[in-house]
């Protein structure tokens, strides 16, 4: 999977998951801050990483701060794919 | 000797805190003498009680057994669930056996000061090794953390790879200094919290209390009507509460500021807190986070895959409920503690369906009326939980039943 493609599908799966296409335009604002990720929510995101990329994010293996933007979440999905 | 209450810990700490501060304040590791200043420190706890000894010495050797049989495991390649269930079964046994016989029949079995606080630490070890994220831990790494006297009576609940970080970090001088004068700072600010203000409060508020050297009056004297008393009572056992745990806690982080591990805060501002969910990322905030990170989130991601609820709300209100019971639970097998748990799960649950689902609190959220109101509600409802507690509901409505 190349970068693009990794970024559209990270990006429909967050639209989905957020129920907002907002996180497609502001790629470096704080998701958690901005009402657009709750814990629930980081929850569902991580299991639907695993589905869709089989990449398995431990819920203690990165910090909040290291994944509340959506440029963040794509550069944690990448480092393990 | 009880930890951070009785005057012989205090001169206890003073001593093992000055070749800590000598070695962090010229540069070099703390932790080998931290090693040994936690035996000392743990030799005095246990003195009292060889039961309590034996059984501490027990857990450690079965959480050490445990945490190895994972790493070895893991490292191989083999990653066997097999060796993980056990290893995590026989870290919580102890805890298990300790609570149900203590229900059954107190003082229970295996118990010992500490034995709560060093199954967070022995569980987040081995759980953190299943996922990966522990892959080399040297024995004396683990049971410095394990063990590590500061933090072993009442929390804060640190983590290991958090902790061993700053263990083996020498900080430059010029910062362990101001690491080491916050602590004290730290440790002063929780002994006038703990030992003065909370004595105090307690004092007043509890019908019990022995009074005789502070000269405090007691509600009692007050000849309050039942229900005002009562209400007295609720308020000033939350306000007792808040200063004697939030007082220890800053204590306990001090100490081990004084021997280089900048362990997490406990307490942010509780009193601030707009909704439940608010509450509880700031009132012992290192157990919330604990049960955040090994409870709630792992029993919803196993709901979410095996789509057990259609709907995401229904989700999270059924993993709010588990997890806040499971806290009622550990704090001890009892009405009052199970109804506490209880009580915070269904409300958290409550607060959960509310907020995603209701127009009105969308509408209004922002405005100032609706976060005074929402704060009112919140604190009374945080003190009704507190009363729970403290066995005060419970005794309340027992009163109204047998009159």
């Amino acid at each position: 999977m190349d970068k693009q493609e990794l970024e559209a599908s990270v990006l429909d799966l967050l639209a989905d998951i957020c129920d907002d296409d907002a996180v497609r335009e502001e790629r470096d604002v704080d998701l958690f801050d901005a009402g657009l990720l709750d814990s629930m929510a980081a929850i569902e995101l991580l299991v639907a990483i695993e589905d869709r990329f089989g990449v398995e994010i431990a819920p203690t293996a990165v910090k909040r701060e290291e994944m509340n933007t959506v440029n963040k979440i794509i550069e944690q999905i990448g480092k393990r794919l | 000797m009880g930890f951070y209450t009785s005057a012989s810990f205090f001169i206890a700490l003073a001593i093992v805190a000055v070749p800590a501060v000598a070695l962090g304040a010229s540069g070099r590791r703390i932790k080998p003498w931290g090693m040994v200043a936690s035996v000392a420190m743990l030799a005095f706890l246990f003195a009292d009680s060889r039961r309590a000894l034996v059984a501490f010495l027990l857990f450690v050797a079965l959480a050490t057994a445990s945490a190895y049989a994972m790493l070895s495991s893991w490292k191989s390649g083999r990653r066997s669930m097999a060796v993980y269930r056990i290893s995590l079964a026989a870290t919580l046994v102890p805890l298990v056996v300790y609570k149900v016989s203590a229900a059954v029949d107190a003082p229970g079995f295996l118990g010992f000061i500490g034995i709560s606080y060093l199954t967070f630490r022995a569980v987040q070890v081995v759980v953190e090794i299943r996922d990966g994220l522990i892959e080399d831990l040297p024995l004396a790494d683990y049971l410095y953390f394990l063990t590590f006297f500061a933090t072993i009576t009442s929390g804060p609940i640190d983590r290991s790879r958090r902790f061993l970080e700053d263990a083996n970090t020498a900080l430059a001088p010029a910062a362990y200094r101001d690491l080491a004068t916050r602590g004290v700072l730290m440790l002063l600010a929780g002994a006038v919290m703990q030992l003065a203000l909370a004595t105090m409060v307690h004092g007043f508020t509890d019908p019990w209390a022995v009074n005789g050297a502070l000269a405090m009056p007691n509600i009692l004297a007050l000849g309050l009507p039942w229900g005002v008393g009562s209400l007295v009572r609720a308020y000033g056992y939350a306000v007792y509460l808040y200063l004697d745990f939030a007082g220890y806690s800053l204590m306990a982080a001090g100490a081990c500021y004084l021997f280089g591990i900048q362990c997490p805060t406990n307490f942010n501002a509780p009193w601030r807190a707009l909704d439940l969910k608010d509450f509880w990322n700031r009132w012992h905030i290192t157990l919330s986070t604990w049960l955040r990170d090994f409870v709630f989130m792992r029993f919803v991601r196993g709901l979410t895959r095996r789509h057990v609820f259609k709907k995401r709300l229904t989700t999270a209100c059924c993993g709010y409920v588990v997890n806040m019971f499971l806290m009622g639970m550990w704090h001890g097998l009892t009405p009052d503690y199970l109804l506490y748990g209880l009580y915070h799960g269904v409300l958290l649950a409550a607060t959960e369906a509310y907020q995603k689902r209701c127009p009105f609190y969308k509408r209004n959220k922002g405005k100032r009326w609706y976060k005074v109101l929402s704060w009112f509600v919140t604190m009374n409802l945080v003190i009704i939980g507190f009363s729970l507690f403290s066995g005060q509901a419970g005794e309340a409505v027992r009163r109204m039943i047998y009159g």
